[in-house]
Parts: structure tokens; C-alpha cells; sequence
């Protein structure tokens, strides 16, 4: 039977097929998903910050974009998948609201999909999609059977990567 | 003060306090704004977990229209006043004397995000006045969209000390007993270092037990 496992904010899972793995709401944050084809296995973060210079005591890895990411791929190979297939998909770090200020935290969401690239990058995972940016937020769910990530909008229908 | 599990009783009773204070400024002037009645539930203080933050709203996907100000001075932090859509819809029928569309234009959005700002404004000017604190709110931005994806940017700062926001919600109603009212919720979230200021300033201290 296939299921669907809910990843929430600032947390990290994977998923074998048949499952599915999703994650709701994302606003600034980024949905980092990483996907081994040849075993059907996918992992997802969902990255609040990026980098864990930001942490003030906190040491959830799963919150920054720097740690995530390395915990993401451990676990997946720890579940057998073969990192030299690893492909990534990205979706979220949008810009929720526009105050005219120019504190950092303002682009928070640009700074997020950046790092989270960066880390990849550092990884040599190939970025096949994104879908970033904007001022909506976004829930995305991703099949482990095809590797789509279906994207759901309020207001913007949903969308496949 | 990082460690919210610490807070006495009396604390939380004392941040309720604060949204009983606030948001019964801010339900006069929406009293007086649509000339009738607005009633206001009891406040609540909770420690919630970022995955818990929207069930009050009806989840993490809940479409909501959310007018935000961020809080500047001496106490830093955010506050939320959030709309389920069809309360929005009625809320802006009664204020503009209009039908109830079923899309919000820019003149309905403008309306919600100037509610949103004079209401904001009551509760934190009350606020204020309580405390003796200078409490600045930004200029109001206003987004329909996933509570989550909302109520997430007001996360940024607490969720560099931790997985949890202490969370003053307080809801109020118009038409007290009938059915389909204009419910609204102000979510006050102060950052993580703007407590033991407003402890201070009410003259408790971070580690009284009160009872």
C-alpha cells in the first residue's frame, strides 16, 4: 500500500517506492528533494535557513540549508540509495511579503534556494527543476514511482516538475 | 530567556493577559468600525511546535488573508491578523457596503490590510500603554494564501534558538449567537529576547513562580 509521509517544517525524511513524501506550506522555505531513480528512493528537507550560522543554541539539522542537505544524503544512502544517480528538485523560497526594508531577512527565500544550490553544488547533484521565487507559498509532494514532484498552489493550480 | 519550558503558570497567565488587553482594544475599534457588537474569546498563551502553529487556523494548507506588522522598538516580534476567506468576503461587505464578491479586487485587499493595521495598531499602541515599553509597528503587508506559508516568515527569528513560538492567539466574532460570523484571530508572536523585556516591564521577573 502506498504511503505518504508528511515532512514538516524544518525536518528531513525519505521514502521508498511505492511511497510518496511531501512537505505543506512552504513560504521562504525551500523543499530540497534529491531523487535516486535507478532505486526509487527520494529524500526530502525542508529548509527554513541557510546556513546554521544563524543557530542561536538550536541544533536542528534539518532547519539549515548546510546541514540538511549532508544529513539528507547520509540518510538516503543509510536506505540503500546510490548517490552517483542522485538528482535534486527545488521549490519554494518565495518572497511572502514585500516590506520596504532592507534587512536581510527580507530575502530570506532567495538566500535559501542560493544556499540550498550551493550545497548540491558541493555534492555534484545536478539540479534537473526548480520552482522558486515568487510571493505564494507552495506544498509539494514527489512519487517515488516516477520522481514528479507535484507542486499546489492557493491560487495557481498545481504544477508538475 | 531561551528556555520557554520554564515559564510559571503566572507567566502564561500574564501573556494572555496581554492579548486580553490588546485584542479588546483592537475589538472596539472594529466594534465601532462596523457599528455593531464584537465579542472576543479568551486569549490564549501556548508553546506550539512550528508544525502545530496553523491548527487553529485549519492546517498548514488552509487558504487564510493575513495582514502582518512587524514589530519594532523595544520589544521586537510579529503580529498576525488572519481572515478565513469568507470571513474576509463578509468583512469587507459590511465596510464597503458592497455585495460579497467571490474575488478580492485591490480596493477589497486594501480594505482588509487597513483593518488589519488599525486593529494591529489598537492592540500594540494598548500594549504600550501598559507597559511603559516603545512598541513601533511597521507599515502593514497584506497576502492571501497557505497559513503556513504565512505564519512561517514570523518563525525566522525563533527558529534560530529553537523548533518552537510561544504564540499569543486571540479570536473575536461579530454576530455573537448566529451563525456565520466574522471570526478573526490576532497571533502575536514575540521574538525570542522581547519576553524577559516584557516580564521586566511589568515588573515580574524571569524566574518568579508567582503561585
Amino acid at each position: 500500500m502506498t504511503k505518504v509521509i508528511n515532512v514538516g517544517m524544518a525536518d528531513l525524511n525519505v521514502a521508498c517506492a511505492p511511497d510518496k513524501i511531501r512537505t505543506t506550506g512552504l513560504g521562504s522555505c525551500v523543499g530540497v528533494v534529491i531523487y535516486d531513480p535507478s532505486r526509487k528512493i527520494a529524500g526530502l528537507a525542508h529548509v527554513m535557513l541557510p546556513s546554521q550560522e544563524f543557530s542561536r543554541g538550536d541544533t536542528n539539522q534539518a532547519k539549515y540549508a548546510d546541514t540538511a542537505i549532508p544529513a539528507l544524503i547520509e540518510k538516503m544512502i543509510a536506505c540503500g540509495a546510490n548517490r552517483s544517480q542522485f538528482q535534486a528538485k527545488l521549490a519554494g523560497g518565495a518572497q511572502m511579503f514585500k516590506f520596504q526594508s532592507s534587512s536581510q531577512v527580507m530575502r530570506i527565500g532567495e538566500r535559501n534556494v542560493e544556499a540550498c544550490k550551493c550545497q548540491l553544488e558541493r555534492f555534484n547533484i545536478p539540479v534537473v527543476a526548480e520552482d522558486t521565487g515568487g510571493n505564494f507559498g507552495r506544498t509539494i509532494e514527489l512519487d517515488t514511482l516516477n520522481g514528479v514532484l507535484y507542486i499546489r498552489t492557493a491560487n495557481r493550480g498545481i504544477k508538475e516538475l | 530567556m531561551n528556555n520557554w519550558k520554564q515559564f510559571s503558570k503566572m507567566h502564561m497567565d500574564i501573556l494572555k493577559e496581554i492579548g486580553n488587553i490588546g485584542a479588546g482594544h483592537a475589538a472596539t475599534s472594529l466594534s465601532s468600525l462596523l457599528q455593531k457588537p464584537v465579542e472576543m474569546k479568551v486569549p490564549d498563551a501556548r508553546l506550539v511546535s512550528f508544525n502545530e502553529i496553523s491548527e487553529r487556523l485549519g492546517g498548514a494548507e488552509q487558504v487564510v488573508v493575513t495582514t502582518l506588522l512587524t514589530i519594532q522598538g523595544d520589544v521586537t516580534g510579529y503580529m498576525f491578523f488572519i481572515l478565513q476567506q469568507d470571513g474576509a468576503k463578509r468583512l469587507i461587505h459590511s465596510l464597503l457596503n458592497q455585495e460579497e464578491a467571490d474575488s478580492c479586487n485591490e480596493l477589497h485587499l486594501s480594505a482588509v490590510q487597513e483593518v488589519g493595521n488599525i486593529l494591529s495598531g489598537s492592540y500594540l499602541s494598548a500594549l504600550a500603554d501598559l507597559t511603559g515599553l516603545n512598541i513601533q509597528p511597521s507599515v502593514p503587508e497584506v497576502a492571501i494564501d497557505m497559513a503556513a506559508a504565512i505564519l512561517s516568515y514570523g518563525l525566522l527569528e525563533v527558529g534560530k534558538v529553537g523548533d518552537h513560538a510561544l504564540v499569543i492567539d486571540t479570536c473575536f466574532y461579530d454576530r455573537p449567537g448566529q451563525e456565520r460570523p466574522i471570526e478573526g484571530h490576532f497571533f502575536l508572536l514575540p521574538d525570542p529576547d522581547s519576553f524577559s523585556i516584557l516580564f521586566q516591564a511589568l515588573g515580574v521577573t524571569e524566574h518568579d513562580k508567582g503561585d
